[in-house]
């Protein structure tokens, strides 16, 4: 499981970063293969995140006109394009224009974007035996963008692609045969059944997973020939079902998609035509540079992972600017780990206490500001399943919000733990943000009696650090960030601070403070399996949780971000999908 | 009238008609007069000083005009402008009200001259504290290298042979390296081992300043060891050192007091030079965040705060780089200077 993130685009979701000038979307990237199980996996998944009211967006399908190239700048590429490895916003918001699932989030903005619809399969079948196995209808008469007709067998090539490419297998090791597999081959025959006469697809799990769809929605399940070599593809993407095709990718310069002209629409919920008859996307610009060409009408879009300047924003403040700017808030949480295995910080008291102390409304304002940052005290994001308004640790007796830092209480805490006067490591990142966001919290940690002292490492250096036990010993505090991989409580909770997502001396242990409570552990499988059935009663479950970890206070929770998209004047129809961010296709150019 | 007649009385003797004595110079004062009559090197030397001492009053400026903690977040702080309460950070404007925008300068000495940074913290007092610290790394780091390098480059250019061989090849295993490269690894690997570095009694922490101003001398070795190693070769081949040999001296007297002060020159021309080197690299690696560590700042680390806010407040940015500036170009004036006046060879007019 595990993403492991690295630093990428923004667009991983689990980890991420942002904010204004920031950053670290955690994008995995694959490497990670291997680790860890699934469950948090699947955090990864999705794409990280965001959801959340377009105040600008224009949900729905809207008319517009075909035609026109479509140009995005995006700061760097995204890695090796090969679909079953690369684990980036950046390269799935493409993916999702020139590919097809069996299922795929649903291609509109707003909150019915994280609903599950029917792609190349007819419809999302229930699962039998035990939620272990599903029967996929898959439809007819769909071509690759290279005219190859698209038959069930080819997911069987797909699924094991996922196993002989280096990458993020744990999505999908819950198949049959898939504990077997490995780089140097793979035979999943038995549990992904194709049928090429009667057009079906049979998985079988080894174990039922309530968000075993979630994953078939993602990129890495998305069909390509069964003819595809087993190896990696490199930077030539195969082809695929969707509206696009990949004309050319070179990560020194540009990305290239065109119409496929094998394509059409079989359903507009899962795959609708796109509009731009060209999409480009160009690299190695400076974001602020990024931000002057779509000023000046030379490009449609700055890459929403890119993160605009703080000093840029007051000139989309400016009514020149100010209608090509969308905000959206993020389900997403920037966070302080509080190292439970070490002092002070074991003890539940001096948790609290910086809980206490933490100034949030200095933390938003590093992270630009109330229009681009709302404080927080617990894990769960706002408009997030199982969310319930939460906040102990604030001054004042109105426990659903953060008002203020309560010093008193935090002092009183301190005196009670006995931990007065312990040096504290603030680890942190290096960037201007990092070093903020630092600072302020031995700011926070100084004023009630500790003496503390950053350690500020490299973005790309820093994630992995923090989550190998092996460098537990030398911090007690460190930043960091988790987008949503999709909307599931358990890809926050369970996933950042379950027991099972504790692995000793690795560099993708998601639960950084290494928090582990039996019995709030013991609701979160509760929650899980109760998911499939009654998720309403699973999200009563989640909400419980959620609160007993934050009186646990495993973390410092800072604020929930908001993303901001800024498009050139010509484009129209801008949608925001909570899974996929801006869906590019969508627009089009006047 | 008889007159008596006294030695004193007798006429003075008629001085021969001899050329005005001349009193002898050594080389150093013979340098000094040089120096002295170089007003462009003497101006940079003016310059240099100033800068030290405005920096050396980073806390007086702080604690008694400013009245401010430059190393303590203050993201909520306020000061009074034209007697109105203004926020230190401002949220943006307009419609989006997207972002916070520091103050910018005030141009009024005690408040906020410079402005704030992203972290509500006085720019100005800031710019002086971090010239405290790159001047601190910069001329401790050439000092100890250029002191280093010395007595390196004497052991391998007296002795020769073997010894000269194996320090030399370490000096190239060190210059093998790009410098940032080599100071990026060591800073990256000294600054995550949270119990510090120790040498020896000297324990030092990931935020001491010792710990880039020790990188820096570290990996500029080789290029001081270089030059005076090979005037060393040069000097211990002269006759007053083979004299020295032939009376017996020992290998200390010869190397310190024969040959140190021959090659001392070298060291005094490269220092000025040096320091100047390393102030860069400083600023190089505190703006990748490796060299000096919050709260302390320096002149890298406030050009890298600002580097977010060229556009809306460029002063952040542009102070510390004009003291940089300032600070280097007075240092390689001074150097070009000190290499002309200790050159027998330099065409400066000594008068007299």
């Amino acid at each position: 499981m595990l993403p492991i993130p690295v630093k990428s685009d923004k667009s991983m979701c689990s980890q991420g970063t942002r904010g204004r000038g920031h950053r670290r979307f955690a994008g995995r990237t694959k490497a990670v293969a291997g680790m860890a199980g699934v469950a948090a996996l699947a955090l990864t998944a999705a794409a990280c995140g965001s959801s959340g009211s377009s105040s600008n967006g224009n949900p729905g399908q809207a008319q517009g006109k075909a035609g026109g190239t479509y140009t995005i700048l995006a700061n760097a590429a995204f890695g090796v394009a090969d679909p079953a490895q690369n684990y980036t916003l950046e390269e799935w918001q493409l993916l999702i224009d020139t590919h097809d699932g069996l299922v795929q989030f649903k291609r509109v903005g707003g909150a019915p974007g994280t609903e599950i619809v029917p792609d190349l399969a007819t419809a999302i079948p229930k699962p039998t035996d035990g939620g272990k196995t599903y029967l996929f209808h898959i439809r007819k008469g769909i071509k690759f963008s290279n005219g190859q007709v698209m038959k069930p067998s080819d997911f069987v090539r797909t699924f094991e692609r996922q196993f002989t490419v280096p990458g993020p297998t744990s999505f999908y090791s819950g198949i049959v045969g898939a504990s077997k597999c490995s780089t140097k081959g793979c035979d999943l025959t038995k549990g992904v059944v194709a049928d090429d006469n009667a057009y079906t697809l049979t998985i079988h799990l080894t174990a039922a997973d309530p968000e075993f769809l979630d994953k078939l929605a993602l990129p890495f399940a998305y069909v390509v020939p069964g003819n595809t070599t087993l190896k990696l593809t490199g930077n030539d993407v195969p082809p695929g079902t969707g509206p696009y095709k990949w004309e050319s990718y070179n990560p020194n310069s540009e990305a290239v998609l065109v119409r496929n002209k094998y394509f059409h629409v079989w359903s507009t919920d899962a795959q609708p035509a796109g509009y731009p008859d060209k999409i480009v996307e160009k690299y190695g610009q400076t974001i602020s540079d990024e931000v002057t060409a779509v000023e000046n009408g030379q490009a449609d879009e700055v890459f929403d992972g890119d993160v605009i300047p703080a000093d840029r924003l007051s000139e989309l403040n400016g009514a020149q600017y100010s209608k090509q700017v969308h905000v959206n808030a993020l389900t997403a949480d920037w966070y302080w780990a509080l190292n439970t295995k070490t002092a002070p910080f074991n003890n539940l008291k001096a948790r609290q206490a910086i809980n206490f102390a933490a100034d949030r409304n200095a933390y938003v304002k590093i992270g630009g500001g109330p229009s681009l940052a709302v404080p927080t005290c617990q894990v769960l994001p706002p408009n997030f399943p199982g969310y319930k308004p939460y906040c102990p640790y604030t001054a004042g007796s109105d426990h659903t919000k953060w008002t203020g830092p309560d010093l008193a209480k935090a002092k009183a805490l301190v005196k009670a733990s006995g931990t007065k006067g312990m040096k504290v490591v603030v680890n942190s990142t290096t960037d201007e943000t990092g070093k903020a966001l630092a600072a302020q919290m031995v700011s926070d940690l100084n004023k009630i009696g500790y003496k503390a002292s950053t350690q500020l490492l490299n973005g790309s250096i820093q994630y992995p650090y923090i989550q190998n036990s092996n460098n537990a010993s030398k911090w007690n505090v460190a930043y960091s960030a988790w987008y949503q991989d999709y909307p599931a409580p358990s890809d926050f909770l369970n996933v950042l601070l379950g027991c099972g997502s504790i692995h000793a001396h690795s560099d993708a242990s998601p639960n950084i403070a290494e928090f582990c409570d039996q019995s709030i552990q013991t609701q979160m499988t509760k929650a899980e399996n109760l998911s499939v059935t009654d998720p309403t009663a699973a999200n009563n479950i989640w909400a419980t949780v959620d609160h007993a970890v934050t009186d646990q206070a495993p973390w410092v929770d800072m604020f929930n971000p908001k993303q901001i998209d800024f498009l050139s004047k010509r484009v129209q129809g801008y949608q925001w999908n909570p899974q996929w961010y801006i869906l590019i296709d969508q627009q089009w150019l006047k | 009238m008889a007159i008596a007649l006294t030695e004193s009385a007798e006429p003075p003797a008629q001085a021969p008609d001899l050329p005005p004595e001349v009193s002898g110079r050594s080389p150093w004062a013979l340098a000094g007069r040089r120096l002295w009559r170089n007003r462009i090197a003497l101006s940079a030397l003016v310059l240099f000083l100033l800068i030290i001492l405005v920096c050396l009053a980073a806390p007086l400026y702080a604690h008694d005009i400013a009245k401010v903690n430059p190393f303590v977040n203050n993201l909520n702080g306020t000061t009074i402008i034209d007697g109105h309460k203004v926020p230190l950070m401002q949220q943006g404007g307009g419609i989006l009200k997207l972002g916070e925008t520091p103050l910018g300068p005030t141009w009024h000495i005690s408040n906020y001259f410079l402005g704030a940074d992203q972290q509500g913290r006085d720019v100005f007092a800031r710019v002086l504290y971090g010239g405290r610290s790159s001047l601190e790394i910069g001329i401790g780091s050439a000092v100890i290298c250029c002191v280093i390098a010395t007595i390196i480059a004497l052991i391998a250019g007296y002795f020769g042979g073997l010894v000269d061989a194996i320090l030399s090849r370490l000096m190239d295993v060190i210059w093998a390296f790009p410098v940032y490269l080599l100071a990026i690894s060591i800073s990256t690997v000294l600054l995550t081992e949270q119990s510090g570095l120790s040498i020896g009694p000297l324990h030092l922490v990931a935020t001491s300043l010792w710990l880039p101003t020790i990188i820096i001398a570290f990996i500029y070795l080789p290029y001081v060891y270089r030059p005076i190693r090979g005037h060393v070769l040069s000097v211990s081949e002269k006759e007053f050192v083979q004299a020295g040999i032939a009376q017996g001296a020992s290998d200390l007297r010869l190397i310190f007091s024969d040959i140190l002060p021959n090659v001392i020159s070298v060291v005094i021309v490269l220092l000025p030079l040096m320091i100047a080197t390393t102030i860069l690299t400083e600023s190089a690696l505190s703006f990748l965040s490796i060299g000096v560590q919050p709260p302390n700042a320096s002149w890298g680390t406030i050009i890298s705060d600002g580097q977010d806010l060229l556009y809306t407040r460029p002063w952040v940015a542009i102070a510390p780089g004009i003291m940089i500036v300032l600070t280097v170009l007075a240092l390689n004036v001074l150097g070009d200077g000190v290499r002309d006046a200790l050159d027998p060879r330099a065409k400066l007019r000594v008068e007299g």
